[in-house]
């Protein structure tokens, strides 16, 4: 190759870009730009973890009445859910890197099922919340947040058993950040699978290698990335309620 | 720098590791400990999970030192922003109101 003519790679992958040496420092250089978009999703719901922090030191009952009322089993499953689909992510990274083109097409379509099943639980408990009143503001037109609230004694796991301390209006606080992040956190989940079947439709015609696999790789990079904001929200939103009312001292 | 295969076995161990944390941290929820160590088991459970997804998971253990470079001050400029406003709210009721 001529000196200074460094436009075309005879003989390259054919994925490779011009503006790059070869396939390695082209991987190099999507992992990094990803990992940069990882960095601005980072602040972006760190933003939201910190409004949930002070919040939740300010009004530690109203938040502990809410929180009590989501539902640990569903949250739990999901958790799970959501780590065996980073493992199936996981794997059909390996598979790409070792050119085992069906495994990867079958990891995908996991990952892919794994979402969604994670999407189909969270529609449940939304509409549960539906159900009982408990959508804030009027996100849903004449449906406003109008949750039952139980006097001492009652059982009823429907309406809101409120701590001493809490108020209805700082519950409805605690649901515009529970939907704010786990609306976020769906959304994000959507265009995974979105992405996911990018990749299954290019696995299946062959693109990807031991060669060329990086498409594969930062798309895992962002599959794991909301796994772990999921890490942080399930025992914040879920488990944590539990436990503020020895807080109010 | 030439790429390294993270092997099925890893992938395999770090899942069992998640699957125990997450079951840990429920267990821990349904028990009283005294003061915030509830809070702060909690979010050490989640702390240890994140860490072995970015570090197994995300290949960033087998990453260059940029990538490192990179993550590291996306924590730096969180803790800068949670630091500083949270020193701000705990500390408003620290003088009475004028």
């Amino acid at each position: 190759m001529p000196e200074g003519l460094a436009t075309t790679h005879e003989g390259s992958h054919s994925a490779l870009q011009h503006h790059f040496e070869n396939m390695e420092q082209q991987r190099e250089a999507g992992t990094l730009g990803m990992w940069v978009f990882l960095v601005t999703e980072i602040m972006f719901f760190g933003a939201l973890f910190l409004a949930y922090t002070i919040y939740r030191y300010q009004y530690p009952a109203a938040f502990a009445s809410a929180s009590n009322h989501l539902d640990i089993r569903l949250g739990a499953i999901n958790t799970a859910v959501l780590i065996v689909s980073s493992f199936t992510m996981a794997m059909a990274v390996y598979s790409t890197q070792v050119g085992k083109q069906r495994n990867t097409i079958i990891c995908l379509i996991l990952t892919m099922i794994l979402g969604a099943t994670f999407l189909g639980i969270k529609a449940v408990e939304y509409r549960d919340k539906y159900r009982d009143n408990l959508i804030p503001g009027q996100l849903i037109p004449g449906h406003p947040f109008k949750p039952a609230v139980a006097r001492p004694g009652d059982t009823d796991e429907h309406k809101l058993h409120l701590v001493e301390g809490a108020t209805v209006h700082n519950v409805e606080l605690f649901y515009w950040i529970y939907f704010a992040m786990t609306g976020l956190h769906a959304l994000h989940m959507i265009i995974g699978i979105g992405i996911m079947l990018v990749l299954t439709v290019m696995a299946w015609r062959g693109r990807f290698g031991p060669a060329y696999h990086a498409p594969v790789e930062i798309s895992g990079l962002y599959w794991h990335f909301v796994d772990i904001v999921w890490i942080f929200l399930f025992p914040l939103l879920y488990l944590l309620g539990r436990h503020l009312e020895g807080h109010l001292g | 720098m030439s790429e390294h295969i993270v092997q099925p076995r890893v992938y395999i161990t770090i899942f069992l590791a998640l699957m125990l944390g997450t079951a840990l941290t429920v267990m821990a929820a349904f028990r009283d400990f005294p003061g915030p160590l509830n809070v702060i088991v909690a979010l050490t459970i989640a702390v240890v999970k994140a860490t072995l997804v970015i570090l197994y998971f995300m290949h960033v253990r087998y990453s260059p030192r940029l990538i490192w470079l990179v993550i590291g001050s996306a924590l730096f400029w969180l803790a800068i922003m949670f630091a500083l406003t949270i020193s701000d709210y705990w500390t408003r009721t620290w003088l009475p109101p004028l």
